[in-house]
């Protein structure tokens, strides 16, 4: 596929590799932002051919992993209904809420199904008219605007049995927070490139100047997210901290401006509670009043929620020895403050379980 | 819209806030493992998988477990040793490119049985049949299931057919069950995988599961891809025929070549050193994975086999499965190390290394 085998040649990713060596003299430590970048990063073993200087904090930047628990209960209320068929992305699928998951409401009998764009979910709803259809649509800036063009047609074509879950988060904010926080070691940001080609670049300048920090938008595939660390090791080291696109391919200063207009018209900013973090005023979207009437949470009036985080993170039974560490293949020593990787923890590939056994290997060379 | 960057009043807001937000203590939420009702992930040839064969079934089996109870089991007859070994088709939809459940039915009996090194005799068939479904659609199913048999030269000597209610089954659901007899000079069996053997796969790896979900509902997508299934007797015949040493072999369906590899390490307590670069994957289904956010290490073949064999072998057999029609894309891909036992890991195509880890239950489709 054009674009996926160009951006992974070794040779060229050993050239950038060689340049980034040379332009390192000191420790750096940089974010990248998403967790797709985490998973390419841990993926393609990104990190262990940086030099011992170099850094990678892995940000939150998983929608899976930062959607507040209460969302995630509110979701499986609403799926375990009868009359309800609830639609998500798949890999929503396995995150658990204060006692289940959404695999389990479908185990007990809830039509829980897994769709690849929510416009599937409104065909699914034109489809059943007898049902109310709910499509969970969480996410970045990037998932939200086929969510809001979503929301747009159901009014539009007056299909009342679909409705929307929202918990869509923004990540200037987050950067903003990050940043904020006390124990913040961050040097430089890897802006997450799909975000950028949604909304554009305009958001990052005042972050740059705010906390003098470079961040540089970036890709996804080796190549993109070694020249990212190249140009934010650049900047480091000459004491800039500017924005800069390295993803050009995909984004433009001004964004998607189709999208963006969508996006105005169907979602208003709202603070957001991000699971594991806490809350991050006007860190969200959620739909504007005009669209009130097809927000599940609205039309679901979900109430006695309990949410109960404890219990699902089986890292304390790892600690009190009830578990085997392999038991739980995610958590275990690795997953721990020093190593907050979290953002691919739940994703379909596993990649924070590879990550806890890539590490126990180092360990066992040692 | 939040394209404005926060202002000053915002960020006191944030920063009054964010002395919670630490992100040395951030902690991800876990999956869920001990459901109390089966999920689809039970089925998917995973951690789930095994741990539901560990600990529950053969605990409620007690001693009449067979301490083995592989994917087919070798029972000695007088001087004879059987092959033998069961498997249920619930594939959907139940016709996909190069393929169908009744190929399907047929070859991956025929491959368990083959993977204990033994040529297939006979099968069972046995039809779950949901009520309502088309007569034509059912012999179009069981024609392939004899073509199959055919093909495979194997006899299908005795069979079943129950019908369930509307609503309670895809269509159709099939059990086979085969024995076959194990080659007097083959001793294969994942335990005897050890430190220096080659790792051999007969051909390109993805293909069944990437065909079969181009045609599942809600996710159609063109491709040119078509299922591998085939009967593989016939392939490891020739590579018994060598005279090598052939330690272990499996056919990497459900869970791919990566929860194969996996369950080998565990089994004979070996490391795997995988060469990514050397994997056979078509650019089809490089593609169709890379859009789905899947890794093709973990997506079900049909038609390959993975074999374990001598260092010193290796040559040889390899000759002799790429002068196979099933084997003509046969590569080396790795081979059995001393560290990390019981774990699989991939030297990337970068140079960095990644723990190929076993699937926990289905692969998901990511959100981004």
């Amino acid at each position: 596929m054009k674009y996926l085998d160009e951006f992974s040649d070794p040779e060229l990713a050993g050239k950038l590799i060689d340049q980034i060596r040379a332009a390192t003299t000191r420790r750096w430590a940089i974010m990248e932002v998403c967790g797709g970048q985490t998973h390419s990063i841990i993926r393609h073993g990104i990190d262990q051919l940086l030099p011992d200087q170099i850094e990678m904090i892995h940000g939150p930047g998983c929608p899976v992993c930062v959607t507040p628990l209460e969302i995630i209960d509110k979701a499986l209320e609403i799926a375990s209904r009868p009359d309800v068929i609830f639609c998500s992305f798949g890999d929503m699928l396995r995150v658990p809420g204060s006692a289940k998951d959404l695999f389990r409401i479908k185990s007990e009998g809830g039509d829980v199904r897994v769709v690849y764009s929510p416009l599937d979910a409104l065909t699914i709803a034109r489809a059943n008219p007898d049902k109310q259809v709910v499509f969970f649509g969480i996410g970045f800036e990037t998932t939200a605007p086929a969510n809001a063009m979503t929301v747009y047609q159901a009014k539009r074509l007056g299909i009342t049995n679909f409705s929307l879950l929202v918990s869509h988060v923004l990540v200037p904010p987050a950067i903003a927070a990050i940043m904020e926080a006390p124990t913040c070691r961050v040097q430089a940001f890897l802006a997450a490139g799909h975000v950028c080609s949604v909304m554009g670049t305009d958001e990052y300048p005042p972050l740059c100047d705010t906390y003098d920090i470079p961040i540089v938008v970036t890709g996804f595939e080796p190549l993109d997210i070694l020249e990212g660390i190249r140009r934010a090791v650049l900047q480091l080291e000459s004491g800039r901290h500017v924005l800069e696109n390295a993803y050009r391919r995909a984004v433009r200063a001004e964004g998607n401006a189709p999208a963006k207009a969508m996006l105005l018209d169907v979602f208003e900013v709202t603070d957001r509670a991000w699971r594991g973090i806490g809350m991050i005023p006007a860190s969200g979207w959620r739909l504007s009043d005009s669209y009130r009437d097809y927000d599940a949470e609205y039309r679901f009036a979900v109430t006695d929620i309990h949410t109960e985080e404890s219990a699902v993170c089986r890292s304390g039974e790892v600690l009190q020895g009830l578990i085997k560490p392999h038991d739980c293949s995610a958590y275990g020593t690795l997953c721990t403050p020093r190593n907050p990787l979290g953002a691919t923890m739940v994703s379909s590939e596993g990649a924070c379980a590879a990550y806890y056994l890539y590490r126990r290997l180092e360990v066992t060379n040692v | 819209m939040s394209e404005t960057p926060p202002d000053t009043t915002d960020r006191a807001a944030a920063s009054a806030t964010s002395a919670a937000i630490d992100m040395e203590a951030w902690v991800c939420p876990a999956p869920l493992r001990d459901a109390p009702n089966i999920l689809l992930g039970h089925g998917g040839g995973g951690a789930m998988s095994a741990e539901l064969v560990e600990h529950l079934f053969l605990p409620a089996f007690g001693s009449a477990a067979d301490a083995g109870m592989g994917d087919s089991a070798v029972l000695q007859v007088g001087t004879e040793r059987l092959a033998f070994s069961t498997d249920s088709y619930v594939v959907k939809p139940l016709f996909f490119p190069g393929g169908s459940i009744g190929d399907l039915a047929v070859n991956g009996t025929v491959n368990d049985l083959a993977m204990a090194g033994a040529q297939p005799m006979a099968l069972s068939t046995a039809f779950i049949l949901e009520e309502g479904t088309s007569l034509a659609e059912l012999a179009r199913v069981a024609r392939a299931v004899g073509n199959a048999a055919l093909a495979a030269g194997v006899k299908l000597v005795t069979g079943d057919t129950k019908v369930v209610d509307s609503g309670h089954g895809d269509g159709v659901y099939i059990n086979t069950a085969g024995i076959g007899l194990v080659d007097r000079r083959a001793d294969i069996r994942p335990q005897r995988a050890r430190t220096g053997d080659a790792v051999i796969v007969s051909g390109d790896i993805g293909v069944h599961g990437v065909a079969v979900m181009s045609c599942r509902e809600g996710l159609e997508f063109a491709t040119t891809v078509a299922s591998d299934s085939a009967p593989l007797h016939g392939l490891v015949a020739a590579m018994i025929e060598t005279g090598a040493d052939i330690h272990t072999l499996r056919d990497p369906t459900r869970g791919g070549v990566g929860a194969t590899l996996n369950e080998i390490a565990r089994a004979a307590d070996v490391g795997i050193s995988l060469n990514e670069r050397a994997l056979p994957i078509p650019g089809a289904v490089r593609d169709a994975c890379g859009l789905l956010g899947l890794d093709p290490l973990y997506v079900a073949n049909e038609g390959k086999l993975i074999a374990f064999v001598a260092p010193e072998d290796a040559d040889r057999v390899l000759a002799a499965m790429r002068a196979h029609p099933y084997g003509r894309r046969a590569t080396l891909i790795g081979g059995c190390v001393a560290e990390h036992p019981g774990m699989v890991v991939a030297r990337t195509a970068l140079g960095g290394t990644r723990v190929v880890d076993l699937p926990i239950g289905e692969q998901l489709p990511r959100i981004c």
